[in-house]
């Protein structure tokens, strides 16, 4: 499955999308960027006059490149065969915060899989700047769902 | 030769094992082969996958996604794990 096609397959669009390029994504792991509009909606209100990408953000950016990007990778033939994305959802994360990102940024997914097994994708990501400065680091588990319950 | 394992070496285990992840304390305490993960110890199925993830590496194991399925109780997980056991 191309990069573009994974991107066009993501369950997400503006404002909540975090995804503008996958540069490399294999088995063990995605590798992808997004730069943050100035407009973003939650420059307005965090901080007040003093705007600051929210640790929130960052990590939902983590997930959509390292883990879902990844998880439509890994589940391309199942996608392909049922014509029809899975639901997916994040079920866990523990992530720690170096740098501040600014409004206006690019930055950087690195994420490699620890495991996929029984529908959970567990994941080591790490968001970095254009600088290749280390923003924020940790592990992010998803998992594929049947219906609504976890 | 009998590879099986006594039953309440396997629920030491397997307690050992859940209790990180259980949000029901007082069933956990009183535990039995009757106990289910989900509704009784109230353990989701994310941290379930950490269970049986744990599970194959304690005891030596593959587990398969069909039988993961089966592995809601602490006696059918039992059951699974012996003739995992026995099959080696």
């Amino acid at each position: 499955m191309t990069h573009e096609k994974i991107i066009s397959l993501l369950p997400y669009s503006e404002p909540f999308l975090f995804v503008d390029h996958l540069e490399h994504i294999d088995e063990n792991g995605a590798i992808g960027t997004y730069t943050y509009p100035e407009s973003s909606f939650f420059y307005k209100g965090h901080f007040i006059d003093n705007p600051v990408t929210p640790g929130v953000i960052l990590t939902e950016t983590m997930a959509q490149i390292g883990l879902v990007c990844l998880g439509i990778h890994l589940m391309a033939n199942r996608i392909e065969e049922q014509a029809k994305l899975p639901e997916m959802v994040m079920v866990s994360n523990e992530i720690n915060f170096f740098l501040p990102v600014f409004p206006g940024e690019e930055v950087k997914v690195i994420s490699s899989k620890e495991y996929f097994r029984f529908g959970k994708l567990k994941c080591e990501v790490e968001l970095r700047n254009a600088d290749d400065a280390l923003v924020c680091k940790g592990k992010i588990a998803g998992m594929v769902i049947s219906n609504s319950s976890l | 030769m009998d590879k099986t394992m006594d039953k309440n070496t396997i629920i030491e285990g397997l307690k050992e094992i859940a209790k990180p992840y259980i949000q029901d304390q007082e069933a956990f305490d009183n535990l039995t082969e009757d106990t289910n993960f989900v509704d009784d110890l109230k353990i989701n199925s994310a941290n379930l996958v950490d269970i049986i993830l744990d599970v194959e590496d304690k005891f030596d194991i593959v587990i398969e996604d069909k039988e993961m399925e089966d592995m809601m109780t602490v006696r059918s997980t039992i059951a699974i794990i012996n003739k995992k056991l026995d099959n080696k």
